[in-house]
């Protein structure tokens, strides 16, 4: 297995080459300069233009550039802002904040989402499975942004239940709102993924031999059933493990979270290329590293798939 | 055994449709056999003849809705099963009657090792520890004639060949000593060496136990080997049931004889095959009178109006369903 695992890693380092050339050259090519968006209308003395043009290197072509990055970041120097911000120093405050939102609704995503399935599953076509099935349905085509209002508005205003916006309350209070709201979509395709499959695995021929051992309903749920049911569910957890990081945007942008969504948007705004390479770097790993896990979980679930 | 003692398994007038939205289909439609003590007793028929439906309704594996048991009775040793409350039922799985299924790859969970889905039954049913379960598990290997048992108890099913694994399944059924065995198919799925391995197998452990078998195929050659009896199955209904040497030397219905003529026998070589005309009736639209005349040779209008009452023919046990069952018993076969 650990050969597996060394091999994926050796895998991931072009898939990073690659990701950061290709976002180094998109901030690249954008059009403008970005000393002057910095200062906004206001004209810039030629000096100072030609003067921060040369500490960032503004005036070499692409390949020095990106070459003066990569020389950077192996030495772990991700660089800095145009205001003199170390961008390590920076990512770490806005990962911290994203990594708390993200990690809550992905756990929010994978118990309350697989509990619902579950339960639907097992009473299929009666009036509570119709109920999730509705219900997931709704907030899956209901935009995430009209989800996070409302969530503000009943939970934040009318009821009081929990702060409408910011991180004052600290992990957990402050992010169960917005952590709720950004896996309301994950949750409710968890849901519907759990009952499908569970609904399909009931039927499967293992499990008529197991009832035919005389075994109890509860056993032959919980020992064969349940377990060769969770594989899809467990690809799709997985890539929503970095998908809810990269996806939280809209979220952070609604409950004012300074997290790394808010960041890059920022930063585009900016052209802050060491800070746009940098935090979408991160997020790549964050998907590398999440696709291994489900790998290895595969192997655990299902012994036809183990890496060995 | 004496008058008085019920047989082992007795299977009367049972009646199984499946009730959707598409309409009520019989698929079992007034079956009728008995099973004894160590003996085997195949129960043939097409596909789709409601054989594989039969042998879930005996076990309690169909699931209601949408099927539902309308008619008659299974009784092991006396006691009828179909009255049993359900939790009693469940207890009698897998102790008292269970069952082999066809497709071993399938039939047997791929996410756990052979070894636990064996133990499991001396756990869960005789409340033995999980090392104590294990060693009966590989006993159980041993018992079925698989190598190295000891090593491949921790294997999983995708890990051994096809004639292993169904062997996992017949240890499996055979675990905690059952008086019934149901075998639905069990080497259809095997090519032919394998096949008659198994079959021998079943035969030994036949003897050691006791055990009345139910062999469930479409497979002539495999109950010309391992049958005592044979009850013929067609549109989910008994035509023919007799011993087994009986059968295929006086058959007493033309479905029975239909099908002795269709297969290649060492005793007919040079004589053509001829095979039966038609295809086997839908469950859903089951011909009136004897279900079998659009396809019969003999049939005559009386066939398709009245469904035929079993005949006792000469021979001890041999009974059919065929107005003309007299005749056809008399006329040789061949």
């Amino acid at each position: 297995m650990w050969r597996f695992v060394a091999r994926r890693l050796l895998h991931a380092l072009p898939v990073l080459l690659g990701t950061t050339f290709l976002i180094y050259t998109l901030v690249f090519v954008l059009p403008g300069d970005p000393i002057q968006g910095l200062a906004g209308d206001k004209p810039v003395p030629p000096a100072v233009l030609a003067e921060l043009h040369a500490r960032y290197h503004l005036d070499d072509p692409l390949w020095t550039q990106y070459a003066h990055y990569l020389a950077g970041l192996l030495t772990g120097d991700l660089g800095t802002t145009f205001t003199g911000r170390d961008v390590s120093d920076l990512l770490a405050d806005r990962w911290a904040v994203t990594l708390q939102l993200g990690l809550t609704a992905w756990v929010l995503e994978l118990v309350l989402g697989m509990a619902l399935g579950v339960w639907a599953g097992l009473r299929k076509g009666k009036w509570d499975d119709s109920a999730v099935l509705f219900g997931t349905t709704l907030i899956i085509s209901v935009p995430v942004f009209v989800v996070g209002y409302l969530a503000q508005l009943v939970f934040g205003v009318r009821l009081g239940w929990l702060p409408v916006a910011g991180t004052e309350g600290g992990w957990p209070l402050a992010f169960l709102l917005p952590g709720l709201v950004l896996a309301s979509f994950g949750l409710a395709y968890v849901a519907r993924l759990t009952r499908s499959s569970l609904i399909e695995n009931l039927r499967a021929d293992y499990v008529r031999t197991a009832h035919s051992k005389g075994l109890s309903r509860r056993r032959v749920v919980v020992k064969h059933t349940l377990r060769n049911s969770l594989i899809p569910v467990v690809t799709f957890l997985g890539l929503e493990l970095g998908g809810l990081m990269a996806g939280a945007i809209v979220t952070e942008y609604i409950f004012n979270l300074p997290g790394v969504g808010q960041q890059l948007f920022q930063s585009i705004q900016l052209r802050e290329g060491p800070v746009v390479v940098g935090t979408t770097t991160a997020l790549v790993l964050v998907f590398l590293l999440a696709n291994l896990l489900v790998d290895l979980l595969y192997g655990l679930l299902d012994p036809r798939i183990r890496h060995d | 055994m004496s008058a008085d003692t019920p047989p082992l398994l007795e299977v009367d007038d049972l009646c199984v449709e499946f009730r959707t939205r598409r309409g009520t289909i019989r698929a079992v439609n007034g079956l009728s056999y008995t099973l004894h003590e160590g003996e085997t007793l195949a129960l043939l028929g097409e596909s789709g003849s409601g054989k594989s439906v039969a042998a879930q309704a005996v076990m309690g594996l169909l699931d209601t809705p949408p099927a539902h048991i309308t008619r008659g009775s299974v009784r092991l040793r006396g006691e009828d099963l179909l009255s049993m409350p359900p939790e009693h039922r469940r207890a009698a799985r897998g102790t008292r009657v269970s069952m082999i299924f066809q497709d071993a790859l399938t039939a047997l969970n791929p996410v756990l090792t052979v070894g636990d889905q064996l133990s499991e039954m001396f756990r869960v049913h005789r409340g033995e520890g999980r090392k104590a379960a294990l060693a009966r598990a590989v006993a159980l290997m041993d018992r079925v004639r698989i190598p190295a048992a000891a090593r491949r108890v921790h294997d999983y099913p995708h890990q051994f060949s096809g004639g292993m694994r169904q062997r996992v399944m017949i240890a499996m059924a055979l675990a905690l000593d059952p008086e019934v065995v149901i075998a639905d198919e069990p080497t259809t799925a095997l090519d032919v060496t394998v096949q008659a391995q198994i079959m021998r197998l079943l035969k030994q452990l036949q003897d050691e136990t006791r055990m009345g078998l139910l062999l469930i195929t479409h497979d002539l050659g495999v109950v010309a080997q391992a049958a005592d009896r044979i009850t013929v199955m067609y549109a989910g209904r008994t035509v023919e049931s007799a011993g087994a040497e009986d059968l295929y030397t006086r058959p007493g219905h033309p479905y029975t004889r239909g099908l002795l003529d269709s297969v290649p026998r060492l005793d007919r070589m040079g004589k053509p095959l001829v095979p039966i005309n038609g295809a086997p009736p839908l469950p859903s639209s089951v011909p009136t009178g004897c279900a079998f005349h659009p396809r019969c040779p003999r049939a005559e209008p009386r066939c398709g109006r009245e469904a035929p009452p079993y005949h006792t023919l000469s021979t001890a046990g041999h009974r059919s369903a065929c107005h003309f069952a007299e005749e056809v018993h008399r006329a040789p076969v061949g």
